[in-house]
């Protein structure tokens, strides 16, 4: 079976939510849309106190190419334009927005047929998802029209999307493609006319079986896409991890990007959110977040309006067990423990994990003993080991030599030290560092 | 007997010859360095610091050297060593000394474990760099100190410590040399280089929070809420409040501590002043170094360079 070359580790899968259908959760009182959701430049807000909005209302315009639009999920009165603490754990600009029902805009498609058809050309397809607010849901909330333009001289073969869902506890997206198969794969060919390539991959991991096996069933009607079952390693979700095993190329180190080995990567959320917004006029308002943990009593996925604290995902989801240690958003390799639960769902949300103080608690530090084991699952063939030493040391140029950019962070690494060691902490320093030292010499240029 | 003496005639030729070529090398591939350079090296502190913007004790006297042959020492300063230090050094370089304020490290923030309560717990590596990359850190105050000592580290000097108690760093004001280190280690930017004051008096605002006022309030019983009743009461227009903070231009401020009674968070301090009587002498400048407090003798060493907090 497919996966990609080098590294990788095999955590514990614990995808305890994997046979809950995913239930509509109730609208919040309030809903919160921090301003900065995605990578690159905030939005910039246009309502102010007092505006009357509905469902799909465009609260905030896209704050440069690099940028997303976003949109009100819920119909009311904007409360204030303040602030937020949001999941990075500061305080950032934010739309509140008093709820008073749920009345859409008449634009919006809310049937539950399928559309098929889709005529328009590659850029009207791109304007749409631009218009709509789309970005990757994955979690690094990339934005989507941004990674359908290729930059000159690039050429897209083919666009791969990424349904492994290697993070545990997640289900979200296994649960999209049980319930949404028909509408994901008209979403995945409206992606691949948008660039104009005629071959589309689905990579899913298989220890989603039922999802493979429906999937394939319902892309026999599309020859040009193939689902591809992948073996459960992570971090296969990582945008290079996946090129790797679906297709076999390597993506050069940093400037490279995937559009240089004529790969679009895409997550199947976002092949969801692509044919809603196209099809539908919907813009992304709405997403499946995980509710999960080992001591909830009842883990669930929920269809959730963006705005939502997360308090009342937890609520819903049988109420904050006693012995939370932590609350993360995403999942337990790559997300973030949060400062608080009224921090809102936002596009990149996938999934709220509860776990326990037994869990939470992180393993006294101890010497480096040499295994390297650090070295072996490294996905980017780094090694960790050296990098972390040397940010420790504020050794920057060597740190830039070591080709600490490539890191995906996926924190593979600090999960397989047996000592413990605090090797993501320091290289996400020295990949921080070095990346500022970088841009600020090519701004001398 | 024969051999001995073989192996010293031998051995003497040898030495001989090796030291007529070393002596032409040496003069034929001399490379000219200004004796004045080395001169002025040996009266720096040695301490490598950095805080002068050169890369090390030589490197700053070779600058120091070509500055001089440019006609001024302007804008040359050795933090660590002084004003005594660059006495010495204009003294070899037969130039005039330009004076210079003494200044001190000021740690702008007073969120002990009791002003600041903490609301999360951090289990990341022990470093702020980290933990600010991380989030708000352990209290609702994002602004301020993360309390992981990279300033400690930071400090050549073993002038700056953590208080245990408030979990706060303190600085040594006899060891503190200003080079501004621990200023730059400071991912908050808490740590400000301001001048020392008069006989080590000055007034500041120990707080960096620039969240609105009732945000700030809540997070520390210390913060400054951007309320502008110093800036009102301020005689000489030395206080500006920007992004709900107030500052003290330490260049307008006369140290008149009237801002002091006025801030009801109390986030004012005036440092180093005589504790507070019904009527307070002035501040006396009749005495320079001797009178109220031990830490006023100090040897009056430090000085600063330009503060680049």
């Amino acid at each position: 079976m497919k996966t990609f070359r080098i590294g990788g580790v095999h955590p514990a899968e614990n995808k305890l939510s994997a046979g809950k259908a995913i239930e509509t959760l109730a609208l919040p009182k309030q809903a919160v849309f921090p301003l900065s959701q995605h990578i690159g430049a905030p939005a910039t807000a246009i309502v102010k106190k007092g505006d009357v909005v509905k469902v799909g209302t465009k609260i905030a315009e896209a704050g440069g190419f690099v940028s997303a639009a976003i949109f009100s999920s819920v119909s009311g009165k904007v409360n204030k334009v303040d602030s937020i603490i949001d999941a990075s754990g500061y305080r950032k600009p934010a739309i509140f927005i008093d709820v008073d029902g749920d009345e859409w805009e008449e634009t919006i498609d809310r049937s539950t047929t399928l559309v098929k058809e889709c005529n328009l050309k590659p850029e009207e397809i791109v304007a749409k998802i631009k218009d709509a607010g789309v970005v990757g849901m994955g979690g690094a909330c990339f934005p989507t029209h941004v990674k359908l333009s290729p930059p000159p001289g690039c050429k897209a073969e083919c666009v791969i999307i990424n349904a492994v869902e290697c993070e545990p506890y997640l289900t979200a997206d296994h649960r999209l493609m049980l319930e949404k198969a028909d509408e994901i794969l008209v979403g995945v060919s409206i992606l691949m006319k948008a660039v104009n390539v005629t071959k589309g991959y689905i990579g899913i991991e298989n220890n989603k079986p039922d999802a493979i096996k429906l999937m394939t069933e319902k892309a026999a009607q599309y020859s040009n896409i193939e689902i591809v079952p992948l073996k459960v390693k992570y971090p296969q979700g990582g945008e290079k991890q996946l090129i790797d095993a679906v297709i076999a190329r390597q993506v050069p180190a940093p400037p490279a990007i995937p559009i240089n080995v004529g790969a679009v990567v895409q997550n199947v959320g976002t092949a969801y959110a692509v044919y809603e917004a196209v099809q539908k006029n919907k813009p992304l308002f709405e997403r499946v977040v995980t509710v999960t943990g080992k001591s909830v009593k009842n883990p669930s996925n929920f269809l959730t309006r963006m705005g939502t604290p997360m308090s009342q995902l937890i609520e819903a989801a049988g109420g904050l067990p006693e012995d939370t240690g932590k609350v993360i958003g995403g999942g337990p390799m790559m997300g973030k423990a949060l400062l608080n639960t009224e921090v809102p769902i936002c596009k990149g949300s996938s999934g709220v994990l509860l776990m326990n103080d037994k869990e939470a608690a992180r393993a006294a530090e101890s010497p480096c003993i040499r295994c390297a084991k650090c070295v072996s699952v490294c996905p980017m063939g780094l090694e960790p080991f050296l990098l972390a030493t040397l940010s420790a040391k504020k050794d920057w140029e060597r740190v830039e030599k070591e080709d600490v950019m490539s890191c995906i962070e996926c924190g593979s690494c600090q999960f397989t030290c047996p000592s413990h060691r605090y090797l993501l902490d320091y290289i996400r320093l020295g990949k921080g560092t070095v990346g500022g030292i970088i841009r600020a010499r090519n701004a001398k240029k | 007997m024969d051999l001995i003496l073989v192996a010293v005639i031998s051995l003497g030729v040898i030495g001989l010859i090796s030291a007529v070529i070393l002596f032409v090398a040496s003069k034929k591939f001399a490379v000219y360095e200004d004796p004045r350079i080395a001169q002025v090296a040996e009266v720096l502190p040695q301490a490598n610091c950095g805080g002068c913007g050169f890369p090390g004790c030589n490197g700053f006297a070779s600058a120091c050297v070509k500055a001089a042959d440019a006609g001024s020492l302007e804008g040359k300063l050795c933090p660590a060593g002084g004003t005594p230090t660059m006495e010495k050094i204009a003294a070899i370089l037969g130039m005039e000394a330009v004076a210079s304020e003494p200044k001190i490290a000021v740690v702008r923030c007073n969120g002990s474990c009791e002003n600041r309560p903490r609301t999360a717990v951090y289990d990341g590596a022990k470093s702020c760099a980290i933990a600010h990359t991380t989030s708000g850190g352990e209290t609702a105050c994002a602004f301020g100190c993360l309390g992981c000592g990279d300033c400690v580290e930071a400090c050549k000097f073993d002038a700056i410590h953590m208080n245990p108690e408030t979990g706060l760093p303190e600085v040594d004001e006899e060891k503190c040399t200003a080079c501004g280190a621990c200023a730059k280690a400071c991912p908050r930017r808490i740590i400000e280089i301001r001048p020392k004051g008069k006989n080590s008096r000055r007034m500041v605002v120990m707080c960096v929070n620039k969240d609105k006022g009732a945000i700030a309030n809540k997070a520390c019983k210390v913060s400054c809420i951007g309320c502008g009743k110093c800036v009102k009461v301020c005689p000489f227009e030395a206080i500006t409040l920007e992004n709900n903070l107030a500052y003290i231009d330490p260049a307008k401020c006369k140290s008149c501590r009237k801002c002091e009674p006025e801030c009801p968070k109390g986030a004012i301090h005036a440092v180093n002043f005589p504790p507070r009587k019904p009527k307070v002498e002035a501040p006396a400048d009749t005495t320079p170094k001797a009178a109220p407090a031990p830490k006023a003798e100090a040897v009056k060493a430090p000085e600063a360079p330009k503060a680049e907090a």
